[in-house]
């Protein structure tokens, strides 16, 4: 039964998520207006790398001598049926590109998703729990410090510590690409270079998160249920565990799911300092590069790609609170 | 007020946040006046570690990092500071517009809101600087459309609930115009709020400057911190001085404004006071 309110309530949500897809289309359309030289320009990428014979090609096919709305339109269609161009520079189309970068991104934004919702929510309950007391001023500090440090300088300092100076991970990429590894190796490879740029990331998130399942532990304390709980002789351990901890964490989840564009964001910073070859570094090197059109499919795709994240949180809320209604 | 001060000074990390970053204004008014020179200019040999021949040692062009940081404070508390006031505009007028009058405006323009709130902020930045040109309008205007969002809904909520209180139904029933409930009466009940949060909204956008000049989104003829940690990368192994000295001054100004508008809010907000 759930199950089939969750799949209808999952194409209502797609249904609602058109317009904003459409928005960002024409958001998209509006900043290649303000680039410098026609859209034809643009879109053939680098300047001067594409034949007249493309140019006009390109001219004809967005209809370049139209009027502005028969444009938009044209580029809507383009975009929607996922035909983002062409990048000279990478010899690929657009979307080909965007595919190829998009499962390193997705690794890291997912284990510092994990990591730091898992660890927030344990030290902001830990912090909760011993309020003033030394665990929570330390704490408290450390997210102070964590919240402030640009994360872009936090992942060079690691580098300068862990890698040149310890030597213990690797300070950029992926993979060891001369080594060749196979099967649990290459996992275990992957694994060791994703140490440094997760860690990097997850300091700021695990900052956010821990502030916020702190106070949400401190609302939940204040319930009456919790005084029910004790009055019935439940040890504050058990209260913990089995109440207030299921409780708190949902706010916890909402902020994390809201905050998936941030973390995209934050992947291009990383990605960049690490060499880690996703969708941030290929947002970079397209920006180095001036291949206008490449960034617009990133920014493009992974805008879908939070309305899509956003959706799936959405869905597991719904699931671990049922008290929500589906509509 | 005097009370809000009072209960500002026992807050004591607010009080240590307010100290450093008055000394970071202090460095930046003062840049002109210690290192009037180009703090692009090349002064001495490249790679002096700190403490040595220059206080904080020199980069791989040779060029005083004291003088940059100096003169990197200077730009970065102006794109901070100028990118937080325009936002907070826009913040304001968006959110106050939604949450008085209700209604099929609100809806349209809190759903405008979802969409920018939806959006990967730091790659539009990007996308904004990479399009309009890099200089320090583009990255004001940048910062500036990616960061208004909370304040338009924390503005839409305050006056969603000043809507409905005595005082403004009396206000109404008086015969008194829109534009006077809204700017003689409800605003400045919301003013508050609106500073704490514009507080902290500066420090979020010191991050985002930084963040974009790090990656070479900056203005090419003014120096500024994300610019000497994105030059000094290349030189990381030999050199890490250069990336860590610019990257303290980010940390200790970020953190400062943070402390000083948590003991804002506590002072400002004593109703919202949770613990």
């Amino acid at each position: 039964m759930i199950w089939r309110q969750s799949a209808g309530y999952a194409i209502w949500r797609l249904l609602q998520a058109v317009p904003t897809v459409l928005v960002i289309v024409a958001l998209n359309f509006l900043l290649l207006q303000l680039a410098p030289g026609d859209a034809a320009d643009v879109l053939a990428g680098e300047a001067g790398s594409a034949t007249p014979e493309f140019m006009a090609q390109l001219r004809q096919k967005f209809g370049l001598d139209q009027p502005l709305g028969v444009q938009l339109l044209l580029y809507m269609k383009q975009v929607i049926s996922f035909d983002l161009g062409y990048s000279f520079r990478h010899g690929m189309s657009v979307a080909e590109l965007i595919l190829s970068r998009l499962g390193p991104s997705l690794l890291l934004m997912l284990t510092v998703f994990v990591v730091s919702v898992a660890l927030g929510a344990f030290l902001g309950s830990l912090a909760a729990r011993n309020l003033n007391r030394w665990q929570d001023n330390m704490i408290s500090l450390l997210t102070v410090l964590a919240y402030a440090t640009p994360v872009f300088w936090a992942g060079l300092m690691l580098i300068v510590v862990f890698s040149i100076n310890l030597g213990w991970f690797p300070t950029s990429g992926m993979q060891q690409v001369a080594a060749f590894y196979q099967g649990s190796a290459k996992v275990r490879d992957i694994a060791h270079h994703l140490v440094l740029p997760a860690l990097t990331l997850t300091l700021f998130y695990l900052a956010l998160y821990t502030r916020l399942m702190r106070a949400s532990v401190l609302e939940q304390f204040s319930m009456d249920y919790v005084v029910t709980a004790r009055a019935k002789g439940l040890t504050e351990r058990q209260i913990v565990r089995r109440h207030v901890f299921r409780n708190a964490l949902l706010p916890v989840v909402t902020m994390a799911g809201v905050q998936a564009g941030g973390l995209l964001g934050g992947a291009v910073v990383v990605e960049t300092v690490f060499a880690w070859p996703g969708l941030g570094l290929l947002a970079y090197e397209a920006l180095f590069a001036r291949d206008l059109n490449l960034l617009l499919g990133i920014f493009f795709a992974s805008t879908c790609l939070v309305v899509l994240v956003n959706l799936v949180v959405d869905l597991a809320y719904s699931l671990l609170d049922p008290r929500i209604e589906l509509r | 007020m005097n009370r809000g001060f009072e209960r500002f000074t026992r807050h004591v990390p607010a009080v240590i946040g307010l100290v450093v970053l008055l000394l970071v204004v202090i460095a930046a008014a003062l840049a002109g006046v210690f290192y009037p020179g180009d703090p692009f200019a090349m002064v001495g040999p490249p790679f002096q570690p700190p403490f040595g021949m220059y206080f904080l040692g020199t980069d791989m062009l040779g060029r005083d990092l004291v003088a940059g940081v100096l003169h990197g404070a200077r730009t970065t508390l102006l794109v901070g500071t100028v990118a937080t006031v325009i936002a907070t505009l826009v913040g304001v007028a968006i959110g106050g517009l939604a949450g008085y009058f209700g209604g099929r405006l609100d809806n349209l323009l809190m759903r405008f809101t979802e969409l920018f709130q939806t959006i990967p902020f730091f790659l539009f930045a990007i996308l904004l600087v990479a399009v309009l040109g890099a200089s320090v309008g583009s990255v004001i205007t940048a910062i500036a459309v990616v960061s208004w969002p909370p304040m338009a809904r924390l503005v839409r909520g305050e006056f969603m609930s000043m809507r409905n209180r005595e005082f403004v139904q009396a206000c109404v029933s008086m015969g008194m115009g829109h534009v006077r409930i809204i700017f003689v009466h409800i605003l400045p009940n919301t003013l508050s709020s609106i500073i704490v949060t514009g507080s902290l909204m500066v420090a979020t956008a010191i991050l985002i400057e930084s963040g974009l000049s790090f990656l070479g989104l900056s203005d090419a003829n003014t120096m500024s911190w994300g610019f000497i940690i994105g030059s000094g990368r290349s030189v990381l192994r030999t050199a890490w001085w250069i990336c860590a000295i610019p990257g303290l001054a980010i940390l200790l100004t970020v953190m400062a404004i943070n402390l000083v508008g948590d003991g804002l809010n506590d002072a400002l907000n004593p109703r919202l006071r949770s613990l």
